[in-house]
């Protein structure tokens, strides 16, 4: 079992460093970072131009293959290399990682844990009114894009905000920088309501329709009938057999809608003035900023890499089978 | 004949008459509509600026006094193409990709299922969004087959382990032992045994098309102007959605009934074709 983690470890650490490399790459050959220093008035010298780029390891006029090797032996050693004007990739990433790292580790614990539930809730009342209702908002809720859903959230909070006189839930930023203690502890809580909800609902859709699908297949079968005919109460019987055997799927899953879940995130933080990974990406590819491209890739090739990995793990914890071979 | 047991099938189940009715009226909409308004979309009318919806502006006016019912339909006539090219160049892709790995197997499979692998690490999102400057100024099909090309790799995976069971088939070892080559077993035996899947997922690639092209278009990584998109109008409307909530409402609207009226179709194609899934 441990073996087999392990090399599920290693291949996708393999794949990552690969990933990332072809982002750089990609982001080395499409990005022009010389065209923020060509266009200045006054005019800077092309020497003092090459100079700089050299020295932030921008420079088109080097061939990509060393730039590649010059920025791959900077991350081996922890340094992700400077942006387009000079400042510390690694310092900026430094702040803004946490950032993107709560929005999304929150957003997928409620994600999954909601829309399993809901799922799960939703097949053993099976055609009834709750079930109907579930089926419908899941439905609805996969098919309006998180841009939509976060414009949307935002427009009827500001409503209101300005019905009630007063701000109730903050739908900008991500803390008010006048506040301390515990009044910032309550104000960055009142700043997560809004994204979480946005990042959440459509991974709650998701996994509730899957979860119902397995669930409703779980509770037609043999063992379920035998756990309750052995005299175990519905409910030990619905949670300790059933579902158990009806989360692999959505554990499966859980690697795959966490890619979903990351561009979710970067829609959310520009939304909502969040300035985390995501929204760095979208700036940073406007500003032609191949370091921080690079970085950001870097990142969100690492999180899918922990999302299989833990996928993996609950699956192996859930099903006997796996951890057999 | 199938295809008659198939389609009725289909109608007699509710949702998808639904979405059938709702796509028959939203391409209709988007096609015939522009004929019945007053303005070109490349019209601009310069006495009324943001002005709200009227007689004369149905849907209101952009911060340029373009007609928004014009706009908003020409960039929904770009969507609907977009979404249906999209769907059909990433099926076909997954399929051909699927079937030759899950056939040939070995040192094949191995490479393209890494393949598939790599491309799942990295969100397409974010790959589309690092090439799409080299994309400014050129044509729009680029962007179309840049979606198309990061889109295939989950279906894939289905038709490689629906092959492996296929290519076991008495019929499929009789083309083999008949003599027809390979390439030419899984485009004539193979691949038509698996058109239930592939058209379920071609139906609901068009809506994750649509939805991935208007993401990329909001942040400007999409269709570039003076062309318009559905993404490109929600991404301008979405920025004073509180004061002119006529831009937002249009487009955002429209894309949300169009991507809902799509899935319901996929999903009773799901049910007529292939009634004992259930996923």
């Amino acid at each position: 079992m441990g073996r087999y983690l392990l090399r599920r470890f290693a291949t996708n650490a393999i794949l990552v460093m690969i990933a990332a490399s072809l982002a750089y790459m990609l982001a080395a050959t499409t990005m022009n970072p010389r065209g923020a220093y060509e266009g200045r008035q006054p005019p800077v010298a092309e020497a003092v131009v090459d100079a700089t780029l050299d020295e932030y390891n921008l420079n088109d006029k080097t061939p990509v293959f060393q730039r590649y090797v010059t920025w791959a032996s900077g991350v081996v050693t922890g340094d992700f290399g400077r942006t387009w004007n000079g400042g510390s990739v690694n310092e900026e990433m430094g702040r803004r990682i946490g950032v993107s790292l709560r929005l999304l580790f929150i957003g997928t614990v409620v994600g999954f844990v909601l829309g399993v539930g809901l799922g799960a809730y939703s097949a053993v009342r099976q055609y009834r009114f709750s079930d109907r209702l579930i089926g419908v908002g899941s439905f609805v809720i996969m098919a309006i894009p998180v841009f939509v859903l976060a414009t949307l959230l935002a427009i009827a909070t500001y409503s209101l905000n300005r019905g009630l006189g007063f701000t109730l839930i903050e739908y900008t930023g991500e803390y008010n920088p006048k506040l301390s203690g515990w009044d910032q502890f309550f104000n960055r809580l009142n700043h997560l309501i809004l994204p979480t909800i946005s990042l959440s609902l459509g991974s709650i859709a998701f996994y509730s329709r899957i979860q119902r699908n397995m669930m409703l297949d779980v509770l037609n079968q043999d063992f379920v009938r035998t756990a309750m005919a052995k005299g175990l109460r519905r409910r030990t019987a619905l949670f300790k057999h059933a579902l158990r055997t009806a989360l692999i799927p959505a554990a499966t899953y859980f690697a795959f809608a966490f890619g979903t879940m990351l561009t979710g995130a970067t829609f959310t933080e520009k939304i909502f003035a969040w300035h985390g990974m995501g929204a760095w990406l979208v700036d940073s590819i406007n500003q032609n900023d191949v370091n921080a491209v690079a970085a950001v890739s870097l990142f969100a090739s690492l999180c899918v890499l922990v999302a299989s990995f833990l996928s993996d793990l609950l699956v192996a914890a859930l099903d006997p089978r796996v951890r057999v071979n | 004949m199938r295809s008659k047991v198939v389609l009725g099938r289909l109608l007699r189940n509710k949702q998808a008459r639904y979405g059938c009715i709702a796509l028959i009226l939203l391409v209709a909409l988007a096609y015939i509509g522009p004929f019945i308004g007053a303005y070109e979309w490349t019209d601009k009318d310069f006495r009324a600026f943001l002005s709200a919806p009227s007689a004369d502006h149905w849907w209101g006016t952009t911060s340029i006094g373009q007609d928004m019912y014009a706009v908003t339909l020409r960039g929904m006539q770009k969507s609907i193409i977009i979404g249906l090219l999209v769907a059909l160049i990433s099926t076909a892709l997954a399929a051909v990709v699927g079937a030759f790995a899950g056939y040939f197997g070995g040192r094949i499979d191995r490479l393209l299922m890494w393949g598939v692998d790599l491309l799942l690490v990295l969100p397409s999102f974010l790959i589309i969004a690092i090439i799409s400057p080299r994309l400014k100024g050129g044509s729009w099909l680029w962007f179309v087959v840049l979606l198309a090309a990061f889109a295939w790799m989950i279906t894939s995976r289905v038709v490689r382990s629906m092959t492996l069971s296929l290519r076991e088939r008495e019929y499929v070892l009789a083309a083999v032992y008949m003599g027809i080559p390979r390439w030419k077993i899984i485009f004539r035996h193979i691949l038509p045994n698996l058109s239930s899947l592939l058209i379920i997922d071609a139906t609901l690639n068009v809506s994750g098309a649509v939805i991935g092209e208007a993401a990329l278009s909001f942040f400007g990584f999409g269709i570039q102007p003076p062309d318009v998109s559905l993404g490109t109008l929600i991404a301008e409307g979405s920025r004073n959605a509180t004061g002119y909530p006529w831009l937002f409402a249009f487009p955002a609207g429209l894309l949300v009934v169009l991507v809902l009226s799509i899935n319901l179709i996929g999903d009773g194609l799901r049910d007529a074709l292939d009634p004992g899934s259930n996923s």
